[in-house]
């Protein structure tokens, strides 16, 4: 059985097809949008902004996160900034070319309509998010301020200090809180997805459990949206917090949701590199620090002088001179190879090694060091905070890590999934950044999914297909929710009996050890075939060797980590499943064996121009790839060059 | 480094919980706060014991999920830091430390270090927005603000609700929380509109939640890991009279 994937891309010129959708799409009538009921996941910035904005409308929303607030989810840690095509600076940005850039920075992977659709709503968002009072940086003519970032040779970021992220997020809390006072969502904090429920083949409710007091609880909806991040823990080691997760996805993913590209993980070139063992997450550093900042390796291999006693001429500036034109402002994926390159050559820093230099002394010489403090401040100090250097005086030492997943459950272009009446927004769908994510589009994506397409899209669903009837409604007193709510406790029950002798964390770093070697930056068909041999019994032990203190029937941090690590080794397989079938190089997935002699990553577009799209089979069964051609008629497809 | 732990243990809301004492050794310099909590916490389940519940996500000091009272200090000894980015580095082998959860009335304890804020979210229902919906605005560039009160406005807006201010006040007052988030929106015209109902309506919503007056000590503002200052107080306080003699006009 595989997937009939319908990307429902609308008929006509890319530059018209978001105009024309918008018209032809279905209204549901004021009076009617109260009769309907949404279940939103997640309330980060394509949750909390498609919670607010579909509470703005009328309709009747739950909206649930598993944090203590709806103020705390991960959207609030995004650092440097926010893309759109203003083209305030007048450096010659327009829609079009945001687009562009889109869709070559995620090495042409990504869905040409959808792309194009995230460039022209962005503007919209600046305006929406200085409306709610967004304190973006400003010029002393108190216009709006831009700067740069990787993979694009405008200035077309926002930002807020290095907390536009968090500034963004409190944004679309407040109007969440606006509409929670308003009694238009009922906001469910601590409180998790454990299962969807289907009836007739559409999303109607879900099993959450209160985490609490341990309560499995039942709700029902016309529409379920997963706004649930990204799945970068699967490494253990990654820039999320340690709370995200892939268990909404996951369940969704075994109800029928196909999962694309699951194997499209960005690497993060500038982030604080492993100290320890003991190490429970990795701390990124702005990518707009390479607006100011240089990278460099010393000349010598295992060079040990202190940084600041390598002469000028005897260091490696290796992205300046790789590539040129774009030099410490290449995109993401490609930063992270030329430092993972230099590092294996045996040209790496500090006491590991894994690490390179990332100087601002040259920007401190030209601009001082009190306009370094006001762009970067609050950066600056978090670096001195965890590693005890002084970033001002000394160069920072960086090292790529695990930060965003571009892929994640498939989604047409009404960003709906292949189960009618669940749509996927933000990180957790598959459908704007290919393979590669350019900074700032992360923030760009999740709230223009949020705010200004699945507001319309979810209205034109339950136009089509949802029940105005109160008497006809699918409701919790449904079997399919009986045989659901008996999955999820028997699950539950299976991971308290263990009672084995294990922690989960310890499951959780072997894991992501495993992950992290194989299916990592550097990929190959042998590692990857080792990985997935190892993943299986990781599992089988897992399952007999967990311990998990306490109880079900209370608060218990444990068991949600086990129930979350549960479902990271069974997507970690089918992230390896996917590395491993994609025999190609392209963005964030580099298998060695296919690269140029420049070591660039190289693509083959006449076989892999798709998005693979996997399939639960079934227990114990391998999944099963559909693939979604992807077509491009407004761009050709090149090599991607930043020489 | 091995250090000794005085950790408050309370199984819910409505248990009594009592200080109980343990020995972490092993402890390196480079460890995070929190990291050595996790330790601890490995040994105890492997022992069979129930692991300590404390509160924490981005682990990289802007969620404001984690808390902890350590040696009587909000988000412990070094200034301008959370607990999640504060590193053993700050103490040293042989020292007790003396772990406890925010303490105020309008924070319950959930579990051990564990507190329900869930006052915080209910004060900013009560006008900590800007009423505006989506699709509603007009273009970015329209409505020009001066740097100074953008700026102004951003230190505000740096809160991150984490609640050591209240924790460490002596009248549990959560005053610069909400002073923050009213500073927020007051330095900005888009505030402009609604401030006066604003802050009349938030600080309404802060006392029926049980938490104190401000009597200017200060000690928020000296724990707070954003270092948002006290003076926004008192900007709240004018508000809030004027609110109060001339209704919202």
């Amino acid at each position: 059985m595989a997937f009939q994937l319908d990307s429902k891309i609308p008929e006509g010129p890319l530059k018209d097809k978001w105009t024309e959708h918008l018209f032809n799409m279905k209204l549901v009538n004021p009076a009617n949008k109260r009769k309907f009921r949404i279940i939103v996941i997640g309330s980060g910035l394509a949750g909390g902004a498609a919670a607010a904005s579909l509470g703005e409308l009328g309709y009747n929303v739950d909206c649930f996160c598993f944090q203590d607030s709806s103020r705390r989810a991960h959207s609030i840690a995004a650092q440097g900034g926010i893309n759109a095509a203003k083209n305030y600076p007048n450096d010659g940005d327009s829609v079009r070319r945001l687009f562009y850039d889109t869709i070559k920075g995620g090495d042409y992977r990504s869905r040409e309509a959808n792309v194009y659709r995230l460039a022209e709503v962005a503007n919209s968002i600046i305006d929406q998010c200085v409306a709610q009072g967004v304190p973006f940086a400003r010029e002393y003519g108190g216009l709006l301020d831009n700067r740069s970032f990787g993979g694009a040779q405008v200035s077309r970021t926002f930002y807020a200090r290095g907390q536009t992220g968090q500034q963004l997020l409190i944004g679309a809390y407040q109007s969440l809180q606006r509409q929670v006072a308003k009694g238009s969502v009922d906001m469910h904090v601590r409180t998790e997805m454990l299962d969807l429920v289907k009836v007739d083949g559409h999303a109607k409710g879900i099993i959450v459990r209160d985490l609490v007091s341990g309560e499995i609880r039942r709700h029902a909806a016309d529409a379920v949206l997963i706004c649930s991040g990204g799945y970068g823990n699967v490494f253990y080691l990654s820039t999320n917090a340690m709370g995200s997760n892939v268990t909404a996805a996951m369940r969704a993913f075994k109800r029928g949701a196909g999962f694309a590209n699951p194997c499209f993980t960005q690497i993060h070139p500038t982030c604080i590199p492993v100290s320890s063992e003991h190490q429970s997450k990795l701390t990124l550093m702005s990518e707009s620090l390479r607006n100011d900042g240089r990278v460099w390796v010393p000349k010598k291999a295992g060079d040990d002088r202190a940084p600041r006693d390598i002469p000028e001429g005897e260091r490696d500036y290796y992205l300046e001179r790789r590539y040129p034109s774009f030099g410490n402002l290449v995109p993401r994926d490609v930063a992270s190879r030329a430092a993972k390159e230099r590092c294996d050559a045996g040209f790496g820093v500090g006491s590991t090694k894994l690490a390179v230099y990332l100087d601002f002394s040259d920007a401190i010489n030209r601009l001082g060091e009190d306009v370094i403090r006001a762009r970067y401040g609050n950066l600056f100090q978090m670096y001195e905070k965890i590693t005890a250097e002084n970033p001002y005086k000394t160069p920072m030492r960086i090292y790529p890590a695990v930060h965003y997943t571009m892929g994640g459950l498939w989604v047409d272009y009404n960003l709906q999934t292949t189960v009618p009446g669940l749509f996927a927004l933000g990180e957790a769908n598959f459908s704007d950044h290919g393979a590669n994510r350019l900074g700032a589009s992360a923030l760009m994506q999740g709230l223009a999914d949020g705010y200004f397409v699945a507001p319309y899209t979810v209205g034109n669903y339950l136009a089509e297909h949802g029940c105005m009837n109160a008497d006809e409604k699918v409701t919790t007193d449904h079997a399919a929710f009986d045989e659901v709510e008996k999955e999820v406790r028997d699950r539950l029950d299976r991971l308290m009996a263990i009672q084995g002798e294990r922690s989960v964390d310890s499951f959780h770093k072997e894991l992501g050890l495993i992950m992290w070697d194989n299916c990592g930056m550097g990929r190959t068909k042998e590692g990857l075939q080792k990985a997935l041999k190892e993943i299986p019994k990781l599992r089988e032990e897992f399952w007999k060797n967990v311990r998990i203190p306490g109880d079900a029937t209370s608060f218990n941090p444990e068991l949600e980590k086990a129930a979350r690590v549960a479902d990271f080794l069974e997507f970690g397989e089918i992230m390896c499943h996917d590395a491993l079938d994609r025999e190609e190089s392209c963005g964030g997935h580099f298998r060695e064996e296919h690269q140029t002699a420049e070591g660039e990553a190289m693509r083959h577009d006449d076989e892999f121009a798709y998005a693979a799209v996997w399939e639960y089979m079934g227990e114990g069964k391998a999944p099963e790839m559909s693939k979604e051609i992807l077509e491009f008629e407004n761009v050709k497809l090149t090599t991607r060059s930043y020489k | 480094m091995k250090i000794t732990l005085h950790v408050w243990r309370q199984k819910d809301a409505n248990s009594q919980g009592g200080m109980k004492p343990y020995e972490v050794d092993g402890v390196s310099k480079d460890m995070s706060f929190l990291e050595m909590l996790d330790m601890l916490n490995e040994q105890l389940i492997v022992q069979g014991k129930e692991p300590i519940a404390f509160d924490h996500d981005c682990r990289e000091g802007i969620c404001g999920t984690c808390s902890l009272m350590i040696n009587g200090v909000a988000h412990g000894p070094d200034g301008s830091t959370t607990t999640c980015q504060l590193h053993m580095r700050s103490f040293k082998d042989g020292d007790a430390i003396h772990i406890e959860p925010w303490r105020s009335r309008a924070f319950p304890v959930v579990r051990d270090l564990v507190v329900d804020r869930s006052s915080f979210d209910r004060i900013i229902q009560a006008g900590g927005y800007i009423s505006i919906n989506a699709g509603n605005a007009q273009d970015a560039n329209n409505l020009p603000i001066a740097k100074h009160s953008s700026d102004l406005s951003m230190d505000a807006a740096a809160c991150i609700g984490c609640g050591a201010c209240v924790a460490s006040c002596p009248n549990g007052s959560a005053m610069l929380f909400v002073a923050a988030k009213i500073g927020h929106l007051a330095h900005v015209p888009q505030g402009q509109p609604e401030r006066a109902k604003r802050a009349r309506n938030m600080v309404a919503q802060m006392d029926a939640e049980g938490f104190g007056a401000c009597s200017n000590h200060y000690e928020c503002e000296a724990v707070c890991p954003k270092d948002i200052p006290v003076n926004f107080i008192s900007e709240m306080n004018k508000d809030f009279m004027k609110a109060s003699l001339c209704g919202d006009s």
